[in-house]
């Protein structure tokens, strides 16, 4: 056993108490200084923690950005989902392989670079986009690429490769990011100015009760994705037996073609770390955890200054906003590169050091969470909009937007549009007026809401953007009349597939055989039953699943059998004699002919 | 009103499944009242004579005749039923499917601890016929239009199996007939 790996793994544990609910810290900190967590690691962090063995390993298997064997130095992860593919990701996926002559999923012979793919990393609006290491480099191109593997190769790192700073605080010193904020539309709630304590103090100014009736008296939904009403969330969790209470915050941001969050956390982070305290105040925690998705570790140093600042005026740490007796801070957990972890029991499991599984319910989080206590999730967004109903009064934020669905919404447009970026937009307003606004007047489909979402087309363009129509957690993906929607369709099923946690059938099995369906239709080998089949499968993975990810997985081929059916229809195919059209008798064959050198007598 | 006809073919299967068919034991007296026997093991007739109402597989394809075979009773057959875990899913035979096929040749017919072969030679007589790139359930190659899992399915339930469709009833297994820990 090396000494140095020991000597590094208990101080790494010391630093989190030696707590086990913090291995996720400990796996990262491990992963990050040893390119790795080898079993004798697990061994170590699981003995000075106090857990099994098993326990340790079943986190490191678990997340993406963990692994037992060693990686580079360096790791490049590009992203492979559609809207990269659709900026061109093909020739970045060439000029990688190329400049640094390994495939994906290889290190270089050197031990130095490792090369992965990745779903969405929430750039979206300026892909093609890679992580190397935590930092991000967009607008990818054949000649960057080869620079940037020169350079890399030159001085190893990452950092330097931000030549030109994006906006906004993409400049600040402590995000040092080529990104761009791209925010296209700013709206009364989210992108409009507040002075940091107005709403926290108008907060603490009345009883906690009185701060959850504005709450359900502003109408305000969770701007997640399922759109619960925050007021009764905040409202059950006050209610629910226990000693303590938390308030998390879901910055997992993990939906393809969401990118919202991100232009929050960089640009609004004071008006969300203020809706959390609120929160805290409102449900009666003392302590808030924001869950950021590993592929923002480059916001981390940048956040944790924020969080000092509000700290320093008084907005968290001890009697909050003036207030005797409230006391509210906020930790940071990093995710480590899981989808399912934005799902709000899998990632209670994340904050509690466990695999990123989904929990059963009931009991709901606002029950039974966090380490068993009642814990209230929401999104980034949501929180913003606490801290602006706060600051303007409920009676304000109701008059926004419609009935069933108050106030405004981000969206994050990408695709084929002139204008990706973040738009603020009261909920209500028509996709048609969206597409225009980004220049999308020709789009072919939309996904709404990404691959969990549905996908609409002409006809639905007047509906509406709200809980009750369209609805979205953001992601809005736009695809223009040159596109292959069949293709998209099968793009969404590999990310769930990858994305699926395993726990239960219809997902796991389920999102695997619906692609191989698509797949089958795609190569012109369907058939009219192949419909009928999909949709039968769709309905049961939705209906049979344990949690939203398998709940929604179908939807891209529920949706299009609704809304493109005919481009199905058009790539079916008769079968001859009862024949299946994807069995190739001669492929079949072809590896028996040559090992034993003579043509079939039979085809 | 001439009995309708019932083939049958065991293709890669242990005939495990042919002989659960026979444990219907008496009832077989009923059976040959209701049809009569096409092509299949059990009266030796080799080729179709005609249309047959139905067809039971056993087994699934693991050689280029299997998918002769079957494509000719697709070819034949109004209804076509795989019969055993084979047929529905490959079976014991897909055990080979993560074994690339040149091994699999390998090991039967070069280096297995019983193989004496000094000439290294991989037999490649016509009348053996050319295995697959891996064994497939019959539902792969051609249209199944039902499946009787189990390993075999009992007796039981090939006897409901086959009464329910030739009355034209929906069949009706219960659960300890498709039960099977
Ligand atoms: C597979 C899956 C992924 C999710 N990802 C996110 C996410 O990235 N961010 C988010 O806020 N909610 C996500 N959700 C929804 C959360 O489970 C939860 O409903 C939400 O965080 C609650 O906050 P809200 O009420 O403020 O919307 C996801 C749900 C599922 C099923
Ligand atoms: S639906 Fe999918 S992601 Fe959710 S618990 Fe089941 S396997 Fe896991
Ligand atoms: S299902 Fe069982 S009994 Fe039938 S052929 Fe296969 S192995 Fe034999
Ligand atoms: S960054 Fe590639 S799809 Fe979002």
């Amino acid at each position: 056993m090396s000494a140095s790996l020991q000597a590094a793994v208990q101080e790494i544990c010391q630093a989190c108490g030696n707590d086990r609910t913090r291995v996720m810290d400990i796996v990262r900190e491990v992963q990050s200084r040893f390119g790795c967590v080898t079993g004798e690691a697990m061994d170590l962090i699981a003995k000075t923690v106090s857990a099994h063995r098993v326990e340790v390993e079943g986190v490191v298997s678990f997340y993406a950005f963990l692994s037992d064997q060693p990686k580079g130095e360096v790791v490049i992860r590009l992203c492979n989902d559609v809207i990269d593919e659709m900026a061109g990701s093909e020739r970045i996926v060439r000029a990688f392989r190329e400049a640094l002559g390994i495939d994906f999923g290889q290190t270089t012979p050197d031990g130095r670079i490792t090369l992965e793919h990745t779903p969405c990393i929430g750039m979206c609006d300026q892909a093609p986009a890679a992580m190397v290491n935590d930092v991000i480099v967009t607008r990818l191109s054949s000649d960057s690429v080869w620079a940037m593997v020169r350079e890399l190769k030159a001085h190893m790192d990452p950092k330097r490769l931000v030549q030109k700073l994006g906006d906004g605080n993409n400049a600040h010193s402590l995000v040092h990011a080529m990104v761009e904020n791209n925010i296209r539309r700013s709206g009364p709630v989210i992108f409009a100015d507040l002075t940091p304590g107005d709403a926290l103090k108008k907060a603490v100014a009345m009883s906690p009760q009185e701060v959850i009736r504005d709450i359900k008296t502003s109408r305000l939904r969770g701007r997640g994705g399922a759109g619960f009403p925050t007021g009764i969330k905040w409202d059950y969790t006050r209610s629910a037996e226990g000693a303590k209470r938390y308030v998390l915050c879901n910055a997992d941001e993990g939906e393809p073609g969401t990118f919202k969050d991100r232009v929050i956390l960089t640009e609004k982070a004071e008006l969300l770390f203020e809706g959390m305290a609120i929160a805290g105040y409102a449900v009666g925690a003392e302590t808030g955890i924001l869950y950021l998705r590993a592929e923002y570790a480059y916001l981390r140093a940048f956040l944790e200054d924020v969080l000092n600042r509000q700290r320093s005026r008084g907005l968290l740490g001890k009697d909050v906003g003036g207030k005797r007796g409230f006391d509210f801070d906020i930790r940071i957990q990093m995710g480590a590169g899981a989808y399912i972890c934005g799902e709000e029991t899998a990632l209670i499991s994340s904050c509690e050091g466990l695999r990123g599984d989904p929990k059963n319910r009931p009991p709901f989080p606002a029950q039974k969470g966090y380490l068993g206590c009642p814990t209230t999730v929401n999104n980034v967004e949501t929180f913003c909009c606490v801290a602006r109903i706060l600051d303007k009064g409920p009676g304000w934020f109701a008059q926004l937007g419609s009935q069933g669905s108050s106030g405004t919404k981000l969206l994050s447009i990408s695709g084929d549009c002139k204008s990706p970026g973040v738009y603020e937009v009261p909920f209500g307003v028509k996709l048609r007026e969206v597409l225009k606004m980004a220049g999308a007047e020709e789009a072919l489909a939309v996904q709404v809401g990404g691959p969990s979402g549905q996908m609409v087309g002409e006809k639905d363009y007047d509906r509406s953007i709200c809980y009750d129509d369209l609805a979205t957690g953001g992601s809005v993906m736009v695809f223009g009349p040159q596109r292959n929607l069949l293709h998209v369709v099968s793009k969404f099923l590999e990310f769930f597939v990858e994305e699926s946690c395993g726990y239960c059938t219809p997902c796991r099995v389920g999102n695997v055989l619906l692609k191989e369906r698509v797949d089958r239709i795609l190569a012109g080998q369907g058939e009219e039953a192949d419909l009928a089949y999909l949709q039968d499968l769709g309905q049961t993975v939705k209906m049979a699943s344990r949690c939203g990810l398998g709940q929604t997985s179908a939807n891209p081929v529920l949706s299009t059998l609704k809304n493109f059916r005919s481009m199905y229809e058009s790539l079916l195919r008769k079968p001859i004699d009862g024949k299946q059209l994807s069995f190739d008798i001669h492929q079949a064959l072809a590896d028996a002919q040559t090992v034993v050198g003579r043509q079939s007598v039979h085809f | 009103m001439a009995k309708p006809k019932v083939a049958t073919t065991s293709l890669a299967g242990c005939f495990g499944c042919h002989m659960s068919l026979l444990d219907i034991d008496d009832r077989i007296l009923k059976l040959v009242e209701l049809v009569d026997f096409d092509k299949s093991p059990i009266d030796d007739i080799k080729e179709f004579s005609g249309r047959c109402a139905i067809g039971l597989i056993e087994g699934g394809c693991c050689n280029e005749e299997n998918v002769r075979v079957l494509q000719d009773f697709r070819k034949h057959c109004d209804i076509l039923i795989s019969v055993g875990d084979c047929a529905t899913m490959g079976g014991i035979p897909a055990m080979r499917n993560n074994i690339p096929l040149e091994e699999c040749y390998a090991e039967a017919y070069l280096d297995g601890p019983t193989v004496h072969n000094p000439s290294k030679q991989i037999p490649n007589d016509p009348e053996l016929p050319l295995l697959l790139n891996k064994v497939y359930p019959c539902h792969e190659v051609v249209k199944i239009d039902y499946h009787l899992p189990g390993c075999p399915p009992s007796a039981d339930t090939l006897w409901e199996a086959l009464v329910a469709l030739l009355s034209d009833k929906p069949v009706a297994l219960p659960y300890a007939l498709i039960k099977y820990d």
